[in-house]
């Protein structure tokens, strides 16, 4: 059974390691485009590294980060280092219709494959450049990577507490931000070039995308001279707003209530007790003043209760309120189940059963169609033959001569 | 041709209906190029009540919020729950190429103007629609906020200080991964309908779009049994493995190191030798053979013994010094950098990452972020600033849908406009 799928037609080739170029081609490939991930057993792409892996012990495909990030795609094994190498990876600019990388800039032009080259193999591609910190500038060489880009960005200054450390945020966040520019500029590069034949060359900043995600705060201290930095959990605009404890080792529940009806709500749900009646809580205003008090308060009903209790006595009651999810609240977590977040996929070494992710979008005529990130050069035969229409002669003897590696 | 129809999106029209979870969807379409109309209720969209604010004057005009997530937008008002307000809106729909929507599920159809209706008679549309969980499933009627959709996608559980609650980002971030997960969406539908002219609906969960951001965090219940913790300023890497700190106070900040083994051990040993060249290594660091220590094999006990008189020495020294050293001598240790040091990012300002965006009525010129890439064909700018309470009222209304003024008049004082 076929469903027809969005982008079914685009070619697309991925020379990107890590996250971020891997998640935005992880879209485009989810929905029918054909990626072909370009790797080498040579220089392995750090998700495949990194563990934890599927069977507990390590092995390059098995790992979920590589997993998680390079559904639908085709891996071709080729080594670059080899002079041949390059001459494969030519046909591959001449099939395709868009070349993501994510290198240190000048890697390309250290190749022969600079823009204008490529022009010359292919006039019509789009090239994705989407580098660190942008092809030129003071710092376009600075090595960087996931969790150094999310300090330099800023994140860090404004997670934690004002009288603590800055505090990490787990995954190496401008990965999450930058994909999206990616992929967006990909998907516009594409229309633009149906309009008028034309394709171009976008080169994009992983630091400029993720500044983009703080907009408000840049704003304000362009305007007002405020830098902002670390509140807790604290919100302008809400009290009481927070992660309360509840019954069982680590478990929370997030609060937060803007309105007056809001609050008139939660006195209901926690039972009208008497301190909800005193002025220093009547309103936001004043409730943000005591607000050390009122967060102390509520956690002391909180915690009688589970988390997920809080959750639906204040939801039933129109409450914004959620559960802080664990790893493992979020494999069953109902709602996600519901979506299918999760994904069980067959794969090639691990088996039916391996965990893949798929997107918080899904279009209603066109769905994705998941399939299992591939194992290392797996099909390297397929996109020299089927997709390059590479003679089995010239497979062989370039395979021969260690070019598929 | 002019400049501007070659920008990416320019022949397209949105109608952008989003309370703040959904801004900045239309916000990116129209950074590129596309004709966005911000439709908001008469008297303008509670949001704009949210702060900070222009010079701290509380103003729904003057919201910065408003502001960052609204460029690009021209804003027209109209009541939807009418029946004069949804035959006009259905006006415009019939030439829009895109929606996109942010109510509750099921409320646009409720005031048939939901997607199968809008098909109807505009097979083309794309209606986006973006919801705290989904279109359906058993939390799809459940109310959210910034640190709602946070926790229940998974990522506030692994930030912060063990021995403190969990802690979300402190510049809400789930509204800009919304709207900018909704326009990978949306546009992956767009070029489906450029091969056959169909519409399609998009549904965008911010559970799912907070939940993708949570990294292999499900990977370690469904594979170990075992939960992603948080490790404040140190790196949680699974429990078998110890937690290096990453973030380190400096004379003037903060600076972000990791403890490196093996193939980068010597990247360690380098900063081992700048603390000896200022006397501040100890013996016992400088008898540690860094490249031949395996990762898993330290011991957090070692790990934080080493550790120790490095944030010693770090304390001791600016960034700029911590910096200009590490440079010289291969040392992986960068800055961590606050807003301010985001706006005075010499290499931002290279790239010319900075938009003047002219704010006529309130006498400003404001430095906005601009787009993050170029493009030696089309590349996108902000085309101007957040729009005013129904500034193109009389733009839309009357030179577009050619209504008069008296019209126009006579839908304001009934509260349609």
């Amino acid at each position: 059974m076929s469903i027809e799928q969005a982008l079914q037609g685009v070619k697309v080739i991925d020379l990107a390691w890590a996250l971020t170029g891997p998640i935005a081609t992880k879209c485009l490939a989810d929905f029918g485009a054909t990626v072909v991930k370009v790797e080498s057993s040579a220089k392995l792409d750090i998700c495949r590294v990194s563990g934890p892996y599927h069977g507990g012990k390590p092995d390059i495909d098995t790992p979920p980060h590589f997993l998680f990030y390079n559904t639908s795609k085709y891996s071709m094994a080729l080594n670059l280092k080899h002079p041949k190498g390059l001459l494969v990876l030519k046909k591959l600019i001449r099939w395709a219709d868009v070349m993501v990388e994510s290198f240190t800039p000048k890697v390309l032009e250290k190749w022969g494959l600079e823009y204008k080259a490529l022009k010359c193999i292919n006039p019509n591609i789009i090239v994705i450049r989407a580098s660190v910190q942008g092809q030129e500038g003071p710092q376009a060489q600075a090595v960087s990577y996931g969790p150094i880009l999310t300090g330099l960005a800023g994140f860090y200054s404004t997670v934690g507490w004002p009288d603590r450390l800055p505090s990490t945020t787990g995954e190496p966040y401008t990965d999450w931000v930058a994909p999206w520019y990616v992929a967006a500029a990909t998907l516009a590069a594409l229309d633009y070039r149906k309009r008028t034949g034309k394709g171009q060359q976008i080169d994009l900043s992983q630091l400029e995308a993720a500044a983009s995600f703080l907009s408000p705060a840049i704003l304000d201290y362009v305007i007002n001279g405020r830098i902002k930095g670390r509140e807790g959990n604290r919100c302008s605009y809400a009290a009481p707003h927070g992660a309360y404890r509840c019954q069982g080792h680590d478990r929370w529940c997030v609060i937060a209530v803007t309105s007056d009806d809001e609050w008139e709500a939660f006195c209901n749900v926690i039972g009208n007790s008497e301190w909800t009646r005193n002025a220093e809580f009547a309103t936001l205003e004043a409730r943000k003043k005591n607000e050390d008090e009122l967060n102390k308060l509520v956690e002391e009903w909180t915690s009688s209760f589970s988390a997920e209790e809080v959750m639906n006595l204040m939801q039933a009651a129109g409450i914004p309120a959620g559960v802080v999810e664990n790893s493992r609240d979020l494999v069953e977590d109902h709602q996600l189940n519901h979506r299918g977040f999760l994904v069980r996929l067959n794969h090639q070494k691990i088996g039916p059963n391996a965990l893949h992710e798929s997107l918080s979008f899904r279009l209603s005529k066109t769905p994705h169609q998941l399939r299992a990130a591939p194992t290392l050069g797996r099909d390297t035969e397929y996109v020299c033959s089927e997709l390059l229409g590479m003679p089995t002669e010239e497979f062989i003897e370039l395979f021969n001569e260690g070019v598929f590696k | 041709m002019s400049t501007e129809n070659q920008m990416a999106l320019a022949p397209y029209r949105v109608l952008d209906l989003t309370d703040k979870n959904g801004w900045m969807a239309g916000k990116m379409l129209g950074d590129l190029g596309a004709d966005v109309i911000k439709i908001e209720k008469p008297g303008g969209d509670p949001d704009r009540k949210i702060g900070p604010f222009y010079h701290d004057i509380s103003d729904p005009e003057k919201s910065l919020l408003w502001f960052a997530y609204n460029t690009s937008k021209r804003g027209i008002t109209l009541d939807i729950t009418t029946v004069e307000g949804a035959d006009i809106f259905k006006k415009l729909a019939k030439k829009a190429h895109f929606i996109i929507e942010s109510f509750r599920p099921g409320y646009l159809s409720e005031l048939y103007l939901g997607y199968s209706e809008i098909s109807n008679f505009n097979p083309g549309i794309i209606m986006t629609s973006i919801t705290p969980f989904g279109q359906t499933g058993p939390y799809k009627n459940f109310k959210a906020s910034d640190i709602v959709s946070l926790a229940m996608g998974g990522v506030m559980y692994h930030m912060g200080d063990p021995d403190r609650p969990p802690v979300r980002f402190s510049v809400e971030q789930t509204y800009a991964q919304a709207g900018a997960q909704a326009v990978v969406g949306t546009l992956i539908a767009h070029y489906y309908r450029l091969r056959t002219g169909n519409g399609q609906h998009v549904d965008v969960s911010m559970q799912e779009a907070i939940a993708f951001v949570a990294y292999m965090s499900p990977a370690y219940w469904e594979l170990e049994k075992d939960v992603f913790l948080r490790a404040g300023a140190k790196m949680f890497r699974g429990r078998d493995l110890p937690m290096r700190q990453i973030i380190y106070p400096c004379k003037d900040g903060y600076v972000c190191w990791q403890f490196l083994t093996s193939v980068q051990g010597d990247k360690t040993k380098a900063l081992v030798d700048l603390m000896d060249s200022h006397g501040m290594a100890p013996e016992f660091l400088k008898e540690v053979d860094f490249m031949s220590l395996n990762f898993e094999d330290v011991r957090q006990e070692d790990l934080e013994k080493w550790e120790e008189p490095i944030a010693r020495f770090f304390l001791m020294h600016t960034r700029e010094t911590l910096g200009q050293e590490a440079k010289k001598r291969g040392i992986l240790l960068f800055p961590i950098n606050d807003i301010k040091d985001i706006v005075k990012s010499p290499q931002l300002s290279f790239r010319q990452f900075w938009q003047t965006v002219e704010h006529p009525e309130i006498g400003a010129s404001i430095t906005y972020p601009g787009i993050c890439w170029h493009s030696n064909e089309s590349t996108p700018r902000i085309g101007c600033r957040a729009p005013l309470v129904g500034e193109h009222n009389e733009h839309i209304y009357i030179d577009e849908l050619g209504l008069s003024k008296d019209d126009l008049d006579s839908l304001s004082r009934k509260g349609i406009i």
